[in-house]
């Protein structure tokens, strides 16, 4: 059994809003192994971004975790005190932001940004806090090479704003795994950039990943990402799992009606004759949701059983899918 | 910032400071009273006097001469003689200018010292009862009469409780050698603290008062900037980082969150200015400011002109400097 | 707060009202607001009314009742409510009629200056070239000038008087819509629909005024609210240094330096005018704060 670094289950995650009760995350569960890569993808809505920030620690009122246990290297998460929380955060598991323009502060150097951080965590520095200053601001250089920023030396101690797009995507990636950290989660990290820097940003991320022995989770909407760099795939809708397993199995076959639906979405280059099929119908609001399928308004395939709390079902070779009746009507045309 | 720019930046002063100084002469011309005769009071002269007098002070002169002999003397500092005090006016000016710096200094000092800290911590604990009080509190320093406020605060203060002077700056035996004419500083640098606490306690009601509309106005804006800045991304991403909230708040959001703050200082300091005038009149003040109110009254126009564009002067100085300071603390804005 | 809905999933019950409209129901919907709103407008009831309200004529002195207390204390009379001042005049019946000087000069000062500041904004932002040039010098140099400097030195110039503080605060206030309008303008001029009726012909005067003044409206409004606050204020300082309206008119401020000199025994003198301006300044300035609130777009949902 492959070595277990993060294990979510059942998670919920509400927001106590003006309007009532927001359950953005409605018992998700899943689990991440050692080295490997997971995608989890949604729309906006999804829950998919929230369950995460439930991961870091990060959900702040009015949100609360309202159920559930988040499993790090053996540790709960749920119910940690803040300080113990705040030595896990930078440190052991990372995030990177979807926008690296606001991400990073643009009052300081790039330098100031992942020095601070390893002058948080690593306890490798040594002596004063002058040495420890420079121990770091190397280590910092040697960040900025490996993700590749071109003449690092001399970049050191620009801001934020003097670097392109991609290059600060980079700069934030650096500062992620600045101190080594066991798990990486990238929330988007492609969407606002152009699709050759993509390209670029996720090599790098495969390429760190595989020096490092580290657990990767790429938050994306984007299913063409996943395809190409993730081991395993989750595609949550409405703030539920509906579907996962490995994926290529995932996208050759895909079970769930959502999944299905997202495939043939994607406009396709090889098959220019083909129509785009977008999903009829829009997300559900996340407020007072009845014991359905929430996929049911949209679904073609949609039967009065479906009317019934759905469970996630095994369906062989490690997939699992919230649907009464998988799988039907003809696969993908992948 | 480079040198260069600064300097551009300074020449485009000029038409403004320009422009100011043509309205004060243009206020001078239609100001009423023919200015020799106010000179010369009751006396009886020949009229060979009278007009070499007119001729001395250039009244006989056409106008955009007589604006270019206003400018050439404003520029040494010449504004003519105060009628009232049978001075330059200039000496007269100088001799009351430190004291009105001394008050503005202090306002100003007080209003950052108060604001800030209240600002973020309003915007921190956000609608908790200290956010609510200082809401509050912030709505009724702009609202309240200065004036008003002042008197209160004397009756209350001064004549009730006798803990503080009623007026003035400081009593006689408080006489220090200036240094740097601001008597609080003086009577430290001089080792005379009793002179030091006198100084003080004449000091503190004038400054509230001239500092509270001013302290108001910058809560409200360093809550609101702080609020902003709290919201941001990358105040997220540093606690993503597992850095301490108190590092994470002075690190990393204060910065951003003061630059609202100190530029909006700039530009009130010169409200301070006008401000003066009524605090040093309840208070007895010894300052600029009173001394341009007691001169409307005996109609002392030179008086009035040299302040009222020495004012403006100071004022558009002011607000050059707000503008540097703005582009020296954002990174982002390219000079 | 509910969300506002414009449409409903099917085209069914749209409702269509300008963002100005919208934002004006938000604005009526906080009750702090409509209460110091009800406040504001007493005030001005009380400042048309008042030869109706007050009880007595503001100026009518007699040395017998010279520094009556306050009713409810000893010695006070009820017909004086808040007792008579050095004069013998009864202060609730000045305090009223001050609220005249008060407002009309709060409002006439910002109407004059925000319709100057209008046209001039829009002129500058619209037309642009030498117009905006004129202008925005101008404008610049007006600011070089603190405020209370400013009024002061024309007041010097002009002697005090109702008709002159108007003028002399006029002269500056203007500055402030001019250079809201001409931002807004600027920021306006490219926008579609402004370019659409350029191509249908209308003549630059039509633009300015039906295309783009409309969608400037609710800055200035803000902002007029804000500044009526601050001429109040302005007007009794300079009452108070005794450079505003002259006896027999009373102002409030002027109400407040007569008195100082009693402060310490007769405190109702200056005491109730102060009280006056407070809550007159007060209330417009939450009224102002609520506009600010219900017309900024950072504020909904």
């Amino acid at each position: 059994m492959k070595d277990t670094v993060l294990q979510i289950r059942d998670l919920k995650t509400c927001f106590d809003t003006r309007d009532g009760m927001v359950t953005a995350v409605d018992g998700v569960s899943l689990s991440l192994g050692r080295g490997e890569c997971l995608g989890v993808v949604g729309e906006s809505g999804s829950g998919k971004s929230v369950t995460f920030a439930s991961v870091m620690g990060l959900v702040k009122n009015p949100g609360f975790i309202a159920k559930g246990s988040i499993n790090f290297e053996g540790r709960e998460l749920v119910g940690l005190d803040p300080k113990n929380y705040r030595k896990l955060r930078g440190k052991e598991i990372a995030m990177t932001m979807q926008d690296a323009q606001t991400a990073l502060n643009p009052a300081y150097t790039v330098s100031n940004q992942i020095i601070e951080v390893l002058l948080a965590h690593d306890e490798t520095l040594s002596g004063s806090r002058k040495a420890q200053r420079r121990q770091a601001r190397q280590q910092a250089l040697e960040m900025l090479q490996l993700v590749g920023i071109p003449s690092a030396e001399t970049r050191l101690d620009d801001y934020p704003h003097q670097f392109s797009g991609g290059m600060r995507q980079r700069v934030m990636i650096a500062i992620a795994l600045a101190c080594k950290p066991k798990l990486l989660i990238a929330d988007e990290p492609t969407t606002a950039l152009d699709v050759t820097i993509q390209a670029q940003v996720l090599e790098l991320i495969a390429d760190i990943r595989d020096k490092l022995g580290m657990s990767v989770i790429l938050i994306t909407h984007d299913l063409g990402v996943v395809a190409e760099y993730c081991d395993n795939v989750v595609v949550m809708y409405a703030g539920q799992v509906v579907e996962n397993g490995p994926t290529g199995a995932v996208i050759a076959t895909p079970q769930h009606p959502y999944t299905q639906g997202l495939l043939r979405s994607i406009p396709r280059l090889s098959d220019l004759s083909r129509r785009i099929e977008p999903i009829k119908g829009t997300v559900p609001e996340l407020i007072d949701l009845p014991d359905q399928c929430r996929f049911m308004d949209r679904c073609t395939r949609a039967q009065a059983s479906c009317r019934d709390l759905i469970a996630m079902q095994d369906c062989g070779a490690g997939r699992q899918v919230r649907c009464i009746a998988p799988g039907l009507a003809g696969g993908s045309d992948v | 910032m480079g040198l260069g720019k600064f300097i551009e930046r300074l020449l485009q002063l000029i038409p403004v400071l320009l422009g100011v100084s043509i309205i004060v002469f243009v206020m001078m011309l239609f100001t009423p009273g023919d200015p020799v005769a106010i000179m010369l009071g009751d006396q009886h002269v020949t009229e060979e006097l009278e007009n070499a007098l007119r001729h001395d002070m250039g009244l006989d002169l056409p106008p955009h001469q007589r604006f270019f002999k206003f400018l050439s003397n404003a520029l040494t500092l010449d504004f003519g003689l105060s009628y009232y005090h049978r001075q330059p006016v200039w000496d007269v000016i100088a001799s009351r200018l430190p004291a009105t710096i001394e008050l503005s200094l202090a306002a100003l000092v007080f209003a950052l010292v108060v604001s800030i800290p209240l600002g973020v911590l309003a915007a921190v604990h956000k609608n908790s009862l200290l956010d609510r009080i200082a809401t509050v509190t912030s709505l009724f320093g702009v609202s309240l009469p200065g004036f008003w406020f002042g008197i209160l605060l004397i009756i209350f203060f001064a004549v009730n409780m006798h803990w503080l002077p009623v007026a003035g700056r400081a009593g006689f035996e408080s006489e220090v050698a200036p240094i740097t004419h601001l008597l609080l500083i003086d009577s430290l640098l001089r080792g005379r603290i009793d002179a030091f606490w006198d100084a003080l306690r004449h000091l503190i009601l004038p400054t509230i008062t001239l500092g509270l509309p001013m302290a108001s106005i910058l809560t409200r804006v360093t809550r609101a900037s702080m609020l902003d800045v709290l919201n941001r991304d990358y105040i997220t991403f540093a606690e993503a980082k597992g850095l301490s909230k108190t590092k994470i708040l002075i690190k990393h959001a204060l910065k951003n969150a003061l630059i609202p703050t100190v530029t909006v200082a700039a530009i009130e300091t010169g409200s301070l200015l006008g401000g003066n005038m009524v605090v040093e009149t309840v208070f007895g003040w010894p300052g600029l400011g009173r001394l341009v109110v007691e001169s409307i009254f005996v109609r002392n126009y030179p008086l009035i002109q040299a302040a009222v564009l020495f004012y403006a002067v100071t004022y558009v100085m002011l607000n050059f400097f707000a503008d540097i300071l703005y582009t020296m603390l954002n990174p982002r804005v390219k000079l | 707060m509910t969300t506002v809905t414009y449409w409903t999933g099917d085209a069914g019950t749209a409702k269509s009202e300008t963002l100005f409209q919208r934002n004006m129901k938000l604005f009526a919907s906080s009750r702090l607001s409509m209460f110091f709103l009800f406040i504001t407008l007493g005030f001005v009831f009380m400042a048309i009314a008042a030869p109706l309200i007050a009880p007595h004529d503001p100026s009518d002195a007699d040395l017998f009742r010279r520094l009556l207390p306050p009713a409810w204390m000893d010695g006070g009379d009820w017909s004086f409510p808040l007792g008579c001042d050095a004069l013998g005049r009864d202060i609730l019946s000045r305090i009223i009629f001050g609220s005249r000087v008060s407002i009309f000069i709060g409002v006439t000062v910002i109407l004059v200056a925000t319709t100057i500041g209008v046209l001039a904004g829009l002129a500058a932002g619209y037309l642009r070239g030498w117009v905006d040039i004129v202008i925005s010098r101008l404008v610049d140099i007006l600011l070089g000038f603190p405020y209370l400097i400013f009024a002061i030195a024309l007041i010097a110039m002009t002697g005090p008087g109702l008709q002159n503080i108007v003028l002399a605060l006029a002269y500056k206030e203007w500055v402030i819509p001019c250079r809201v309008v001409r931002g807004e303008t600027l920021a306006t001029s490219g926008v579609e629909y402004v370019e659409a009726a350029r191509a249908m012909g209308a003549s630059k005067s039509d633009i300015m005024l039906r295309e783009i003044l409309p969608n400037i409206l609710s800055p200035v409004l803000v902002v007029s609210t804000v500044r009526m606050a601050h001429v109040i204020i302005l007007e009794a300082s300079l009452s108070f240094l005794g450079l505003g309206v002259q006896p027999p008119m009373a102002s409030w401020g002027s109400m407040v330096a007569d008195g100082r000199s009693f402060m310490l025994q007769e405190w109702w003198l200056s005491t109730f005018p102060g009280l006056a301006i407070l809550l007159l300044v007060l209330s417009i300035n939450v009224v102002s704060q609520g506009l600010r609130d219900a017309f900024d777009p950072r504020f909904h949902d």
